[in-house]
């Protein structure tokens, strides 16, 4: 994985609540057995909507994505992290996620950045002053800025410390587990026989 | 002071502890199914990596399969990539599977019950967020995603912080005709779909403990769907009996040692939950969905609510773009909402007392004239069990369609999908838009309603049914 230190592209207001992974990228989609592709199934639904707002030039290249409250509710498929990541998004902002989409985006590299309710609102209304204007995402100050000036948003974001360490070096996961290795193959010698096997 | 449930079961499966990181977890079971485990086994070949446990993991067919023809080819031809990349996987890294036409076959949260293999205590994880459903038996089960699946696959065990704690307590008894899947509408209406988050959720109280282990895996099913890490209820002699006997549950001295465990998975009196909902079942009544998300449910007996009904501006957008979305006026009587395609079946509805119940409803009535009736096993066993009481039969002799088994309509992954515009009553987890097919409107149910909605062409219970011979 890469490490993720700070980041600033343009931003992008999805003004919509309870955003569920079906709506991220429809369960048709999901048929690849690859980790790229998916980007052609990001918002299926909505990108058929002239009106809708990644249709709009304005946003083309935009890689922070700000949502409204329960993004990434529903199913645990990665795939929604992914066909974000396809697209171009390197970090979503959103008052709350979903704890399985929270999880995904932490493993699959994509940064979650909680904030206040009224920090999306703010961005949002910065957005629509600043119309394709770009928003700095910085993870080693847990902070996120847009503009300067009068009206400008300078604010903190929550990532709990484990997954902003691991994003901050890049980590990847199953090594660090491994290097426990000693403690698992202790475990599974005290297991009670009883427990099922499937084989 | 004294642990609860949930507790237990998590200190039981610590390997690690540190100030400041999450635990590390032991995972007594590995479910797979073929959409979220190809990339996880692409990543063990590229670091040269093995699975650790193939004894703990269990793979089967479920979402991509047709329940149509399923003894043919897929015709499809990249769902047909994606189910033998599994086959592909399971053989290369020695994982016991069940393939379509294998009688064990089905929807992996149906065929782990039912194989004896969940069990309570245990940590359980699938790539499928309905992994909860196994919560029924007192096991800490949760979905999780493909990078996680690779994680459990390598190491056997899963990174995690430790969950809140919550009780959702249901005083009181379920009335006659009010289910399980009416109980946890209700309470998911009442939370909302963010209401659960951060917590594992033990459900408690005498309208719990008087559910089948059918109905318990219907109510710690949907606990994703108001946002719960996990649900989870205490084994007792429900539990117990359930998995006695089945093929891979413990025996002989093993069985009395695995009880004897069991008994003990029970939250101390003394022991502080972080928070606690109470709820009364003896005033629930039959509940359905009107909206785009499973926290937007009403009483079948109201109407079709209104934005102005609610205080919060986020709820008022929600409701706007619900309506809108499925095609509903505000005001309307529910039971006036007509409905093209009822499915019954899922993870949620799709177990043999589900059938069960269906086929009670439906013998000796007739599905309505421009009504299309879906019935889907759970898994190949509760077909073939179906099949031995003659349950198709009746489905088929009251005209609804009698289908092989896997997801089907619940995700409309495969060929079984809404048309858009399309309304359909469901007994699966998810009314989200398009979930059952682009432009798709879902309303969820239980079973009773499923059934009586077939036959009225309206959303109904079986109390506005006329008596057969009346």
């Amino acid at each position: 994985m890469d490490k993720f230190t700070t980041h600033t592209g343009v931003g992008v207001p999805l003004k919509r609540s309870n955003v569920d992974t079906d709506q991220i990228i429809p369960a048709v989609y999901l048929k690849r057995v690859t980790r790229t592709g998916f980007e052609d199934g990001l918002f299926a639904a909505w990108r058929n909507d002239p009106e809708f707002v990644l249709n709009d030039p304005t946003y083309a290249g935009a890689s922070v994505l700000v949502a409204g409250p329960d993004f990434g509710t529903g199913s645990s498929r990665e795939h929604a992290v992914w066909a974000l990541q396809n697209y171009g998004f390197k970090v979503v902002v959103s008052s709350r996620f979903a704890d399985i989409f929270r999880g995904n985006s932490g493993k699959a590299g994509l940064l979650a950045a909680q904030v206040d309710e009224k920090v999306v609102q703010r961005l949002w209304d910065w957005l629509e002053d600043n119309p394709g204007g770009e928003i700095t995402v910085d993870l080693e100050s847990r902070t996120i800025r847009a503009g300067v000036g009068e009206g400008a948003v300078e604010d903190s974001f929550d990532i709990d410390d484990y997954t902003r360490w691991r994003l901050l070096e890049g980590l990847d996961d199953i090594g660090i587990t491994l290097g426990h290795d000693d403690l698992i193959t202790g475990f599974e010698s005290a297991r009670p026989a009883w427990k099922p096997v499937t084989a | 002071m004294g642990k609860t449930l949930s507790e237990k079961v998590w200190d039981e499966h610590v390997v690690r502890s540190a100030p400041g990181e999450p635990d590390l977890l032991y995972i007594d079971l590995h479910l797979l199914h073929e959409v979220t485990s190809p990339q996880a086994f692409d990543g063990l070949r590229l670091a040269n990596r093995t699975v650790r446990r193939p004894d703990l993991t269990l793979a089967t067919e479920d979402h991509n399969v047709p329940t149509l023809d399923w003894d043919k080819p897929i015709a499809d031809p990249v769902s047909r990539t994606q189910v033998e990349t599994l086959r592909k996987n399971a053989a290369d890294f020695g994982v016991r599977l069940h393939p379509l036409g294998d009688v064990e076959q089905g929807i992996v949260h149906v065929v782990g019950p039912q194989l004896g293999l969940t069990q309570p205590g245990m940590t359980i994880v699938c790539g499928d967020s309905h992994t909860s459903t196994h919560g029924a038996f007192g096991a800490i089960a949760f979905g999780i995603g493909t990078s996680e699946v690779e994680h459990v696959l390598a190491t056997q065990t899963l990174t995690q912080a430790r969950p809140k704690t919550m009780a959702v307590t249901v005083n009181g008894s379920l009335p006659e005709g009010v289910t399980a899947k009416d109980l946890v509408l209700t309470l998911i209406t009442h939370t909302g779909t963010g209401g659960g988050q951060g917590y594992i959720v033990e459900y408690r109280g005498q309208a719990i403990e008087e559910l089948s282990m059918e109905g318990r895996m219907t109510v710690c099913n949907m606990s994703i769907e108001w946002g719960a890490k996990a649900g989870l209820i205490a084994p007792d002699q429900t539990t117990f009996d359930y998995i006695e006997g089945k093929p891979e549950a413990p025996k002989g001295a093993d069985w009395d040692a695995a009880v004897a465990h069991w008994k003990t998975l029970r939250t101390d009196d003394d022991a502080v939950f972080d928070k606690e909902i109470e709820l009364d079942a003896s005033t629930m009544t039959p509940f359905v969905t009107w909206g785009t998300n499973p926290g937007q449910g009403a009483p079948l007996g109201a109407n079709v609510p209104s934005p102005d009904d609610f205080d919060e501006p986020n709820d008022k957008v929600a409701t706007e773009k619900a309506l809108q979305y499925m095609g509903l006026e505000a005001g309307t009587p529910l039971r006036e909402v007509k409905v093209d395609t009822v499915f019954v079946g899922s993870c949620t509805n799709g177990r043999i007392e589900d059938l069960r119940l269906a086929a009670s409803i439906l013998e000796g009535r007739t599905v309505a004239a421009d009504t299309r009736l879906l019935v889907v096993p759970g898994s190949v066993r509760v077909r073939l069990q179906a099949e031995a009481e003659g349950l198709d039969k009746v489905f088929i002799a009251a005209g609804a369609e009698w289908r092989g088994a896997g997801c089907s309509m619940c995700l409309g992954m495969n060929p079984d999908q809404l048309a858009p515009g399309e309304r359909s009553a469901s007994t699966s987890n998810r009314n989200f838009e398009g979930r059952q097919g682009k432009g798709g409107r879902t309303h969820l149910v239980s079973v009773p309603v499923a059934a009586a909605t077939a036959v009225r062409g309206t959303l109904s219970s079986p109390a506005d049914l006329t008596p057969i011979g009346a």
